[in-house]
C-alpha cells in the first residue's frame, strides 16, 4: 500500500515538474493558444462548400436572351460571378488555373433551341481540381438544363416528372462545412500537440542528461512515462475543452448535439494513445532534429488520411487498413458520430476500444524501448 | 602598462539579479591577467562582455582600442579576440571530429587550405591531440575537450585570448600540459594578452596580474606578490579570503578532520568490475572495498574510467563483468530501496533548467519521499548549508557553475542517504565554498556514518580523504591512505606522487614539440581577412551542417525515404472520387417497380448496398453508427401511385456530417433519379421528349477525372514544404540550447552568412528530395511530366529556398527546440494541406484561409507543379507564379536576420 502511495506521489510530482517546464516557455504557450483558437477558426471558416465559390468563365458567342439567362443563373455562393471572355482567353485562363470551369455557348444558340435543333453547349472542366471537377460539372449541367427548360417552357408545353425525389440532409441540413472542419481541426490539434509535447519532453531530458539523473533516484521508467502522459494529457485536454466550448460552440456557432461526456471519454483515450505515441517516438529518435522529422512525417498522413479531409471509404483498401493503426482515424469517427449524429455509447464503443488498444500497444512499446534505451 | 581593455561604470543585470555593479577596471596588455573570486561574482559576465558575446547594458567597454558597443568595432576586432566559454567543450560540435572542429573554425576566420592545415597540424602536435584527430569531439575526455577548445581559440592567432575557467574539471596532468602550452604560445607571440578566470589559486599564482572580484565589483588588482603583500598573507588563497568583506568570510575556518574510526561494515565492494564499450575497455577488473563512514577518493586523469565505475555502482550502467555490492547486496538497477539509500551527483549538470532552485529542491525531496513534516525544514537546512538563500527563485541555467554544483550536491544529500557517490562535486566551485562542502562531507561521514565515494582533481581535497585510489586507463594503480602513497614513492606532495604513478603506467606525458614559429604568418588572417561578406565563412557553415548531417545518417534517411513513403501512401490515399458509399433501402412498397428503383442505385459503381432497413428506428440507428451514409425510403403504394400518375415521393436521407461527401452523394442521387425517370418514360413508350439542349462536358488535363494524376504532382509541394522546413527549424535554436551559438556571437561571421550558410546545405538536400519525388511520380506512379522540366526545377529551387527559409525564420525567433518543432508544424501543416489548393482551389477559400492561401508559397508552387505535370506548360505560361516565390525568398531571409541577435542579451 505504501509503495503504491509512493509511486503515485512520484507520478504526481514528476507530472507537476512537466507542467512547470511548460510554463517556463512562453513562446510555446502562445503557440498552443494560437493553435486552439485562431488556428481552428481559420481552418473552419476557410473551407468551401462543394462546389462552393467555383470559378467560371463564359464564352458567349450568342449574346441572346437565352444565353444571358443561363449565365445569370450561376450565383454566389456556389459560383463566383462568371467572367465573360473570348475563345483565346479560354485556354490560357484554364492553363493558368484562373478558371476551373469554362462554358462555351455557341452562336445561334437561342435560334437553334427554339427551332428544336438541340444545340450543344461546351463545358470545359479543369480536371486537376478533382474536388470540384466532378460535382461541379454535374451541378452546371443541371443548372443549364433547368434554365433551358424554363426558357423553353414559355414557348412549349413541358412534361412533369412522374416521381419526386425528396433529398434530406441529416445532422447538418445546410451542409455547413465549418461544422465538420472545426471538429476535425480540434482533433488535429489535439494529436499534434500531444505527440510533440511528450516526444520532445523526453528528448530534452535525454539531451540535458536529466533522465539519467532521475534513474539514479527511486523512480522507475513507468513512473516517468505515466507522469508525462498525465501532465501533457491534462494540458491538451484543457485546451481542447476550452476550444470546443469557446471557439467551436460560441465563436463558430456549431451546434454540438451529442454527449460531451462521451466525447471527453474518447478524448482521454485518444490522448493516452497519442501521448504514448509521442513517447514512443521520443525513444526512437536520438536527437531533437530526428524527432522533428519523425513527427512531421507522421502528422502529415494522420491529418490527411484519417477521414477528416476525404472520406475513408474512397481510399484504397491498403491505405484504409494502414490508417486503422492511427488513433486519429478512430477519434475522428467517434467525434463525428457523437457530435453530429448524437451517437450513444452503444454505437461508438468499437472506436473507444480501438483507441484503448492502440494506446495500450504504444504505451507498452514505449515503456519497453524506454527501459532498453536507458540501460 | 598600456591596457588591452578598459571598463568604466559597467553594470549588468539578469532580471532582478545584479551581475556587475558599476565596475571600473583596466586590464594590462601583453601579459597573463587573471580574474579570481567566488562563484557568481560576475567573472563570466565580465569576460562575455569583453569578448562581445553579451550585449552591454550600462557603462563603457573598450577592447583593443575601440568601443565594444559599436558593431563596426566589434566586427573589426573579433578576429583578434578568441573566447573560450565556461563548461567542458561547450562551443565544440560533438558529432564532428577533432580535425573537423578545427577546420570549421579555420574556415570561419577565412584561412586558406594550406595555411589552415599547417596551423591545425601544429596545434594538434603541440597539444598531444594529434592521435585523436579523427575522434568525435563529444567522445573526448574533459581535459582533451578543453585542449581542443583552446586549439580552436588559438587557430587564428588572437591578440587577446579570453579563457573562462579553462581547467575546471581537468586532471592535474592535463592542467599542467594546458598551461605549458599557453606558455609556449606566448613565447612565440609575446604581444598576445591572455585573460583567464580561474578557481585554482595555484594557477593564479603564476599569472602576471590579478583582479579579485566580489559582488560584481573589483576588490583589488595587481601582481600576485602585491596582493600578498597588501594583505600580509602567505598564500594567494589566504590573501583572497582576507580580501573578502567580513560577512563573506564569516564562518570560514581551517578544516579539521577527525580520524576515521574503523566501523562495523562494508558499504561498497567491487570484485573484478569491468565495463566494455565495444572493443574499448573503459573499466578493467577494478577491485575495492569501502567501509561504512569512510571517505574514499578517486583520483585519475580525465577519461580513465572514474565516471563509468560510479555509474556501475549506481546501477545506471550494467557491468560487463565482475560484481559490485552495495551494503552487501549486488547492485540491481530495479531495486528502488537501494537507490533510496544512495545519493548520486553526476559530473554533468543534470538538474532541471526550467525549475527554480527552490522547485528543484522540493521536487527531489518529494521524489525521495522525505516525510512531509520534515520536508520544509530539510530544504531550509540545505539552503542554509549550501548558501543558496539568495538564489531560491533563480533558474539554474542563469547561475554560475559553482552555485549550480552546490545545488546538485544539495539535491544529492537532501534525503539523508547512507552512501554518497559524488563525481567531481567541487569542479568549478570557489575555494571558500569548496571548504564549506567538505565541512559538510566530513560532518556527514564522522557524525552520521555516511560513506562517501568521491572523485576529484584537487590534490588538497584528495589529501582529506581517508583512502584514495589512483586510477588510470580503466585500472586502479594503487589504493591506500594519501600519506602511505606518498611515503611509498618518497615524494613530498600528492601531486608529484600521482604524476609519478601515471608516468610509470606509461602515460605519454612526453614533452610536446614546441610550436614552430613558422606557424605564425600571423597577420594574414587578421585585418585583411575580414570583409563584410565572405563566401568562405558562409560555406564553412554549410560544410559544417553537411558534416553533421552525414554524421547523423538517420536524419538524412528519414528525410529522403520518409518522403518517398509518404508520397506513396498519400498519392494513393488522397482520393477525391467519392466511391463505395454505403446505402440501404427502406422499401414500404416491396413491388417489382420499387425494387427496380433501388436496383438503379445499387447498380451504380458509386454505391454498395447494405441489408434493407426495417423501419425508421433502424434507419436512425444505422446512420448514427456511420454504417450507412444514404438511406432511400420508398413510400407504400409506390408502384400503384406511379401507374396512376399520382406522383409518389421517394425520400433520400443523407448523412450530412461530412459536407463534401454529402454533396457528392446528393449529386449522384439526382443523376440516378433522372436516369430512372428516363428509363420509365422509355418503358411506358411515351414519346420521349428529347432534351432541348445538350451540354458536352470535356474534362481537360485529366480526362478520366482520376485523383491520382492530380494528387501525385500536388504531393511534391506539400512534402517539399514540410520536410525542408523541419530540417532547418532546429538549425539555430539547437545551437542556442546547446551553447555553440557563442561561436556565432564572437566570430566575424555575419548573421546573413550564418543563416545562408545553414540554408544552403538544406536547399541541397531539398533538391535531392525533389529529384527523387519527380522520379517517383513519373516512373512509379506513371504520371507523365508533360511540360518543361527546367521550369519545374527552377520553381522547386525557389520553393525549397522558401521552405528552408521559413524553418530558419522560426528557428531564429524562438528559443526552445520544442517550441520550434511545434511552431513549424503549425506553420506548415495547416497552410500547406488546407489553404494552398491541394484539395480545394485557393479561389474557393474564404476569410483568413484565403489570405494565407494567396500568400503562402505552396499555393504558387502547386500551380507550377500541376501546370508542368498535367497541363504541359513551361516558364512562359507560368512565370507569374514564380514572382511571389522570388519575392518570398529574400523577405524570409531578411526577417530571419532581423529576428536573430548577434549578441546575447
Amino acid at each position: 500500500m505504501r509503495r503504491l502511495a509512493r509511486k503515485l506521489s512520484n507520478i504526481l510530482q514528476l507530472g507537476l515538474k512537466e507542467l512547470r517546464s511548460l510554463y517556463r516557455d512562453p513562446a510555446l504557450l502562445l503557440l498552443i493558444l494560437y493553435s486552439f483558437t485562431l488556428g481552428i477558426y481559420a481552418s473552419a471558416t476557410s473551407l468551401p462548400e462543394t462546389p462552393y465559390r467555383a470559378t467560371l468563365a463564359v464564352v458567349d458567342e450568342d449574346r441572346s436572351q437565352a444565353s444571358r439567362r443561363i449565365v445569370d443563373a450561376f450565383q454566389e455562393p456556389y459560383f463566383l460571378p462568371p467572367q465573360y471572355i473570348d475563345t483565346a482567353a479560354m485556354d490560357s485562363g484554364m492553363d493558368a488555373g484562373l478558371y476551373t470551369f469554362t462554358l462555351d455557348i455557341p452562336p445561334k444558340f437561342q435560334q437553334d433551341l427554339l427551332a428544336g435543333r438541340t444545340p450543344t453547349i461546351q463545358l470545359n472542366v479543369d480536371a486537376t481540381q478533382v474536388s470540384q471537377a466532378f460535382t461541379g460539372a454535374g451541378h452546371i449541367q443541371r443548372i443549364v438544363t433547368e434554365e433551358v427548360a424554363e426558357f423553353v417552357r414559355r414557348y412549349r408545353s413541358v412534361e412533369i416528372p412522374v416521381v419526386d425525389a425528396l433529398v434530406r440532409m441529416e445532422y447538418n441540413p445546410n451542409l455547413v462545412s465549418a461544422w465538420f472542419g472545426a471538429l476535425n481541426e480540434v482533433a488535429n490539434q489535439i494529436t499534434m500537440l500531444a505527440i510533440i509535447l511528450t516526444g520532445a519532453a523526453l528528448i530534452r531530458e535525454r539531451e540535458h542528461g536529466t533522465i539519467e539523473h532521475l534513474l539514479a533516484m527511486p523512480v522507475t521508467p513507468l513512473e516517468i512515462m505515466l507522469a508525462k502522459v498525465w501532465s501533457m494529457g491534462v494540458v491538451v485536454l484543457a485546451a481542447a475543452i476550452l476550444s470546443l466550448r469557446l471557439v467551436v460552440e460560441r465563436w463558430l456557432e456549431v451546434p454540438l448535439q451529442g454527449s460531451m461526456t462521451l466525447f471527453l471519454a474518447g478524448t482521454v483515450l485518444h490522448l493516452f494513445a497519442v501521448t504514448s505515441m509521442g513517447i514512443f517516438f521520443g525513444t526512437l529518435a536520438r536527437s531533437m532534429p530526428q524527432l522533428g522529422l519523425l513527427i512531421i512525417l507522421t502528422l502529415m498522413p494522420l491529418q490527411i488520411l484519417s477521414g477528416g479531409k476525404t472520406p475513408r471509404e474512397s481510399m484504397p483498401e491498403f491505405v484504409q487498413d494502414i490508417m486503422l493503426v492511427a488513433p486519429t482515424t478512430h477519434f475522428i469517427q467517434l467525434a463525428q458520430a457523437v457530435f453530429f449524429r448524437g451517437a450513444e455509447l452503444a454505437i461508438v464503443w468499437p472506436s473507444l476500444l480501438a483507441l484503448a488498444t492502440i494506446g495500450g500497444i504504444f504505451f507498452v512499446g514505449a515503456l519497453a524501448r524506454l527501459r532498453k534505451s536507458l540501460q | 602598462m598600456n591596457g588591452v581593455a578598459q571598463l568604466a561604470g559597467v553594470g549588468l543585470r539578469y532580471g532582478r539579479t545584479r551581475a556587475l555593479d558599476d565596475l571600473d577596471l583596466s586590464i594590462p596588455a601583453g601579459c597573463m591577467a587573471g580574474l579570481i573570486g567566488p562563484d557568481g561574482v560576475g567573472k563570466s559576465s565580465l569576460l562575455a562582455l569583453l569578448a562581445g558575446a553579451r550585449q552591454i547594458q550600462t557603462g563603457g567597454v573598450q577592447v583593443l582600442g575601440g568601443d565594444m558597443a559599436d558593431p563596426a568595432h566589434r566586427r573589426a576586432v573579433c578576429p583578434r579576440i578568441a573566447y573560450m566559454p565556461q563548461g567542458l567543450g561547450k562551443n565544440l560540435y560533438p558529432t564532428l571530429t577533432v580535425f573537423e572542429n578545427l577546420e570549421f573554425f579555420g574556415r570561419l576566420f577565412g584561412q586558406a587550405a594550406a595555411e589552415r592545415h599547417g596551423r591545425i597540424a601544429d596545434l594538434l602536435a603541440s597539444t598531444g591531440l594529434a592521435p585523436f584527430a579523427e575522434r568525435p569531439a563529444g567522445k573526448l575526455s574533459g581535459g582533451m575537450k578543453q585542449k581542443l577548445g583552446l586549439c580552436c581559440a588559438l587557430l587564428h592567432d588572437p591578440d587577446l585570448l579570453i579563457l573562462d575557467e579553462p581547467t575546471t574539471g581537468v586532471d592535474p596532468l592535463s592542467r599542467n600540459q594546458f598551461w605549458e602550452l599557453i606558455e609556449r604560445i606566448r613565447r612565440n607571440r609575446p604581444g598576445m594578452s591572455v585573460l583567464v578566470a580561474t578557481a585554482y589559486m595555484d594557477e593564479a599564482q603564476r599569472f602576471d596580474w590579478l583582479a579579485a572580484m566580489d559582488g560584481g565589483r573589483v576588490l583589488a588588482c595587481g601582481a600576485p606578490a602585491e596582493l600578498l603583500a597588501r594583505t600580509g598573507s602567505a598564500s594567494l588563497e589566504e590573501a583572497f579570503i582576507a580580501l573578502l568583506p567580513e560577512e563573506r568570510r564569516r564562518g570560514h575556518r581551517a578544516l579539521v578532520i577527525p580520524p576515521h574510526t574503523r566501523s562495523d561494515g562494508v558499504a561498497i565492494e567491487a570484485h573484478g568490475l569491468t565495463m566494455r564499450f565495444g572493443d574499448f575497455v573503459a573499466v578493467d577488473h577494478v577491485n575495492f572495498r569501502i567501509e561504512r563512514g569512510e571517505i574514499f577518493g578517486f583520483l585519475g586523469s580525465n577519461g580513465c574510467g572514474k565516471t563509468t565505475t560510479m555509474k556501475m555502482l549506481t546501477g545506471l550502467l550494467p557491468a560487463s563483468e565482475g560484481q559490485a555490492l552495495l551494503f552487501g547486496q549486488p547492485v540491481d538497477a530495479r531495486d528502488l530501496r537501494v537507490r533510496q539509500r544512495v545519493g548520486y551527483m553526476s559530473q554533468a549538470f543534470s538538474l532541471y533548467g526550467e525549475l527554480s532552485v527552490r522547485q528543484n529542491l522540493d521536487l527531489h525531496a518529494r521524489l525521495f519521499h522525505v516525510p512531509a513534516a520534515e520536508r520544509q525544514a530539510r530544504i531550509a537546512a540545505m539552503v542554509e548549508r549550501f548558501g543558496l538563500a539568495g538564489e531560491l527563485d533563480s533558474l539554474p541555467g542563469d547561475l554560475p557553475m559553482g552555485i549550480r554544483q552546490r545545488l546538485s550536491l544539495a539535491v544529492a544529500v537532501i534525503h539523508r542517504p547512507e552512501l554518497l557517490i559524488l563525481d567531481e562535486p567541487t569542479s568549478g566551485v570557489d575555494p571558500i565554498a569548496r571548504d564549506g562542502i567538505w565541512e559538510l562531507l566530513i560532518q556527514l561521514s564522522r557524525e552520521e556514518g555516511v560513506t562517501i565515494f568521491i572523485s576529484t582533481h584537487f590534490m588538497n581535497e584528495a589529501l582529506r580523504c581517508d583512502r584514495i585510489s589512483l586510477m588510470h586507463a580503466g585500472k586502479v594503480l594503487d589504493s591506500d591512505t594519501p600519506q602511505a602513497l606518498m611515503a611509498k614513492r618518497g615524494l613530498p606532495s600528492l601531486e608529484e606522487t600521482f604524476i609519478a604513478y601515471l608516468e610509470d603506467a606509461g602515460d605519454s606525458a612526453a614533452p610536446a614539440p614546441p610550436v614552430s614559429p613558422a606557424a605564425a604568418p600571423a597577420e594574414s588572417a587578421g585585418a585583411a581577412g575580414n570583409p563584410p561578406f565572405s563566401l568562405r565563412r558562409l560555406l564553412s557553415y554549410s560544410r559544417r551542417e553537411a558534416m553533421e548531417l552525414r554524421r547523423d545518417p538517420i536524419r538524412a534517411t528519414l528525410a529522403l525515404l520518409g518522403t518517398a513513403l509518404l508520397m506513396f501512401i498519400m498519392g494513393y490515399g488522397i482520393n477525391m472520387d467519392v466511391e463505395r458509399l454505403t446505402f440501404a433501402v427502406l422499401d414500404h412498397d416491396q413491388t417489382t417497380t420499387s425494387q427496380g428503383y433501388s436496383l438503379d442505385v445499387s447498380g451504380s459503381r458509386y454505391f454498395i448496398e447494405k441489408p434493407p432497413l426495417g423501419g425508421h428506428e433502424d434507419l436512425e440507428r444505422r446512420m448514427r453508427g456511420g454504417e450507412i451514409s444514404l438511406a432511400i425510403e420508398i413510400p407504400p403504394n409506390f408502384a400503384r401511385d406511379l401507374k396512376r400518375g399520382a406522383r409518389p415521393q421517394v425520400a433520400f436521407w443523407i448523412d450530412g456530417a461530412m459536407p463534401t461527401r454529402a454533396d457528392t452523394i446528393k449529386g449522384y442521387v439526382q443523376g440516378i433519379h433522372e436516369s430512372f425517370l428516363e428509363h420509365l418514360a422509355r418503358e411506358s413508350s411515351q414519346a420521349v421528349a428529347s432534351p432541348q439542349a445538350q451540354v458536352a462536358v470535356r474534362y481537360r488535363y485529366n480526362p478520366d477525372v482520376q485523383s491520382l494524376p492530380a494528387m501525385v504532382p500536388a504531393m511534391i509541394p506539400i512534402l517539399l514544404m514540410m520536410i525542408p522546413a523541419m530540417l532547418t527549424a532546429l538549425g539555430v535554436v539547437r545551437e542556442k540550447e546547446m551553447g555553440s551559438i557563442v561561436n556565432f556571437y564572437v566570430t566575424p561571421v555575419t548573421r546573413l552568412e550564418f543563416l545562408l550558410g545553414k540554408q544552403l546545405t538544406y536547399i541541397g538536400l531539398g533538391m535531392a528530395n525533389f529529384a527523387m519525388l519527380v522520379a517517383l511520380a513519373v516512373l512509379f506512379f506513371g504520371v507523365p511530366l508533360k511540360g518543361s522540366l527546367p521550369a519545374l526545377s527552377i520553381g522547386a529551387l525557389l520553393y525549397v529556398a522558401c521552405s528552408t527559409g521559413l524553418g530558419l525564420l522560426i528557428s531564429s525567433v524562438l528559443r526552445s527546440q520544442i517550441a520550434a518543432i511545434f511552431g513549424t508544424a503549425i506553420a506548415t501543416l495547416l497552410p500547406a494541406i488546407q489553404f494552398s489548393g491541394l484539395l480545394q482551389p485557393v479561389s474557393a477559400m474564404e476569410g483568413m484561409g484565403a489570405l494565407v492561401g494567396q500568400l503562402y508559397p505552396t499555393s504558387h508552387f502547386l500551380t507550377i507543379c500541376r501546370g508542368v505535370f498535367n497541363k504541359a506548360l513551361g516558364l512562359i505560361e507560368l512565370w507569374p507564379y514564380f514572382v511571389p516565390l522570388l519575392l518570398a525568398v529574400p523577405l524570409l531571409t531578411l526577417a530571419s536576420v532581423a529576428g536573430l541577435r548577434k549578441q546575447e542579451r
